[in-house]
């Protein structure tokens, strides 16, 4: 393990990849800071970019991106009550109070000093994880994926989207159906092209993301009216105060920290999961463990429970990656975009990861911990500059993320029918996301669409066609019980609603 | 009886997975896989039939929580106009190449979107548009392909 950090470290403290994790860092806050803009428009906008990089450097920009459009999001959050993600929105809770009581700066300190905090402990916890889960996962068979491929679906579709199981699962059967378009992988037999050449080798995954991410997004903010800038223009305003944080405030953090990161981590871990219910369990067990005097002051600006949510949504983001590098299973949406990204470079992630690639596999866990301490020293005093950067009007704004998403699409392929599909696309997505149908199971199946069925050919074949293989395997077995506790929940919550 | 847009979207769905049932029915396979335990049309299959179960049972279900969109406040406009001069681009950006169609692209959106800085408007377009495409052509080394650059002989 020292080795693989020791290659980590010198991959990612190359110039180039230091200079990778700031740029990310920077535009991921500055994309993360916007309402309604993610981390996964954030990493959608870098593809392009990535193209002429190396793996480790465009894997390395990408996490950059991330961790900056999360704490770009608690930014927006704490100073505006806009979080810019759902990880975010229990920020709000205790940030956004502060803030209007003149500590800001504070506020902004605590949740930066937190998430470093999250972010370094759940790192630690992803160094000694990977590498023993990767030795686990070599144990895993055809039907063991095809089940945890299910069960990510099938957890996504429940945890991303509130109530909205079903719409949820009617996008992972879109998202599915799109992934068929093409050659199939064996036989070579082209499915649901209608004699089309350009789509004879299926729909590119940065497309599918460009169109339902960037793009869709980009009309939403028209179409709705919103104007991001507004919002944006209101943080370069705010005054922020001290970001000096006192001993009273420290020993409180000490406390909260290290519970919520084990607590986000384990939780960023689950498939489906993330950093919104990391955060929000976070929140809530925090103000079970605090004293009656503290417990009052949730809501009213406490520090636990600022510390709490941003501690956690940071150390789910690290634990995400864990089923993403050691299965090669992403657990999110935005690790789904880093498993097509990843695949565009022709890597595929997953256990072999580890023993084929280990410059890959550490540089990105080391580059992760770069990325926290950027944050800390380069963004957190930044804040009140980037925010004025960002007075960028919509009517400039909106047509530079459609140019970023189209300049994506022609850099692969030159052919403009990519660029008409993405427009489709976009539009249908649009009129979706108006109806809250969730795009991130779309893209979770899309990305998974092919190792699904690779999976589930190679389980019929070797039962010689019975469903046998479910139940066959004890650990396919206990993964398939635990969808349908998830299936069986939603229907009973469905219906005690009801009740 | 008026039917609420969710519902109308699962209809939709329904249709749609019907028409790739039927289209994964007629995938033509080789003779030897045709009775295979998994052939080409196999994921397909169960797939459709999981669209159509999964739409039927959006539509007959109760609704929890419906979705109110107020189209009166929506902006149709703006959206027709972007997505038209979208298309517009998308048409000419392999005639007359990267460089003019995307300018052109930018300075139409801006211009639709209410902005009249002109002198900005300009900037953020030719000049920035040049200046990326150094930055991926030049610095990143990625090909972009643009027929007219290459015919008046910037670019190699």
């Amino acid at each position: 393990m020292i080795e693989g950090i020791l290659i980590g470290l010198s991959t990612a403290l190359s110039l180039t990849n230091i200079l990778m994790v700031m740029v990310g860092c920077f535009a991921g806050t500055i994309i993360g800071m916007l309402p309604g803009l993610g981390p996964m428009t954030a990493i959608a906008l870098m593809i392009p970019i990535t193209y002429g990089f190396d793996p480790s450097t465009g894997l390395i920009l990408m996490a950059g991106v991330y961790y900056g459009a999360v704490f770009g999001g608690s930014t927006s959050s704490i100073l505006l009550n806009a979080p810019g993600i759902p990880g975010t929105v229990a920020t709000a809770f205790d940030g956004y109070p502060m803030a209007q009581q003149g500590k800001a700066g504070k506020a902004l300190a605590i949740a930066a000093y937190s998430s470093f905090a999250g972010g370094t402990i759940s790192a630690i916890f992803l160094l000694v994880a990977a590498p023993s889960l990767s030795k686990v996962s070599l144990a895993f068979r055809s039907p063991d994926y095809f089940a945890l491929m299910i069960l990510g679906l099938t957890a996504i579709s429940a945890f991303s989207s509130k109530g909205q199981f079903l719409k949820a699962m009617m996008m992972v059967v879109l998202g599915l159906m799109l992934a068929t378009v093409g050659q199939d992988s064996l036989s070579d037999i082209t499915r649901f092209t209608f004699n089309n050449m350009n789509l004879t080798d299926g729909i590119s995954f940065v497309l599918i993301v460009m169109a339902t991410f960037a793009m869709s997004e980009a009309l939403t903010i028209i179409f709705r009216g919103k104007d991001p800038n507004r919002a944006t223009k209101q943080i370069s305003l705010t005054e922020l105060g001290s970001i000096k944080v006192n001993k009273e405030e420290t020993i409180k953090m000490a406390k909260t920290i290290p519970r919520s990161s084990i607590l986000g981590f384990l939780i960023g871990v689950l498939p489906g999961a993330g950093a919104t219910i990391a955060s929000f369990l976070a929140y809530g067990m925090e103000r079970n463990y605090v004293n009656e005097e503290e417990k009052q002051k949730f809501g009213k600006g406490s520090v636990h429970g600022l510390s709490a949510p941003e501690t956690a949504n940071n150390a789910a983001c690290s634990g995400s990656f864990v089923p993403l590098l050691t299965l090669g299973i992403p657990g999110s949406g935005t690790t789904a975009v880093m498993l097509g990204a990843l695949l565009g470079f022709g890597i595929q992630p997953g256990p072999r990861l580890y023993q084929t690639n280990p410059e890959i596999f550490w540089s990105v866990i080391m580059s992760m911990y770069i990325g926290m301490v950027v944050l800390l020293i380069l963004n957190l005093p930044l804040i009140p500059y980037i925010a004025r950067i960002l007075a960028v009007p919509r009517n400039y704004l909106i047509p530079l993320i459609l140019f970023f998403s189209v300049t994506g699409i022609y850099l692969m392929s030159f052919n403009n029918f990519d660029i008409f599909l993405m427009i489709g696309i976009a539009i249908v997505a649009t009129f979706l996301r108006l109806y809250d149908f969730p795009m991130p199971p779309l893209i979770l199946a899309f990305v998974l669409g092919g190792l699904m069925e690779e999976t589930l050919r190679r389980s019929l074949l070797i039962s010689d066609g019975s469903p046998n293989f479910l139940w066959d395997r004890p650990i396919t077995l206990i993964i398939l019980l635990i969808t349908i506790i998830i299936v069986c929940w939603q229907i009973f919550s469905t219906f005690r609603k009801k009740s | 009886m008026r039917i609420s847009p969710t519902k109308f979207i699962s209809l939709l769905f329904l249709v749609l997975s019907v028409f790739y049932l039927y289209t994964a029915y007629n995938i033509q396979v080789f003779a030897f896989d045709e009775n295979a335990p998994f052939n080409a049309r196999t994921f397909p299959i169960y797939l459709g039939w999981a669209g159509i179960i999964l739409s039927i049972l959006k539509i007959i279900l109760p609704e929890k929580i419906t979705t109110e969109v107020n189209h009166k406040l929506l902006d149709y406009k703006s959206i027709i106009y972007l997505i038209i001069i979208s298309l517009i681009y998308a048409a000419v950006i392999l005639k007359i190449g990267y460089f003019i169609s995307t300018s052109l692209f930018l300075f139409a959106s801006y211009y639709f979107l209410g902005e009249r800085r002109w002198g900005l408007m300009f900037i953020l377009s030719f000049p920035f548009v040049a200046a990326f495409m150094y930055l991926l052509h030049g610095l990143l080394n990625i090909y972009l392909r643009d027929p007219f650059l290459k015919y008046i002989g910037v670019m190699g």
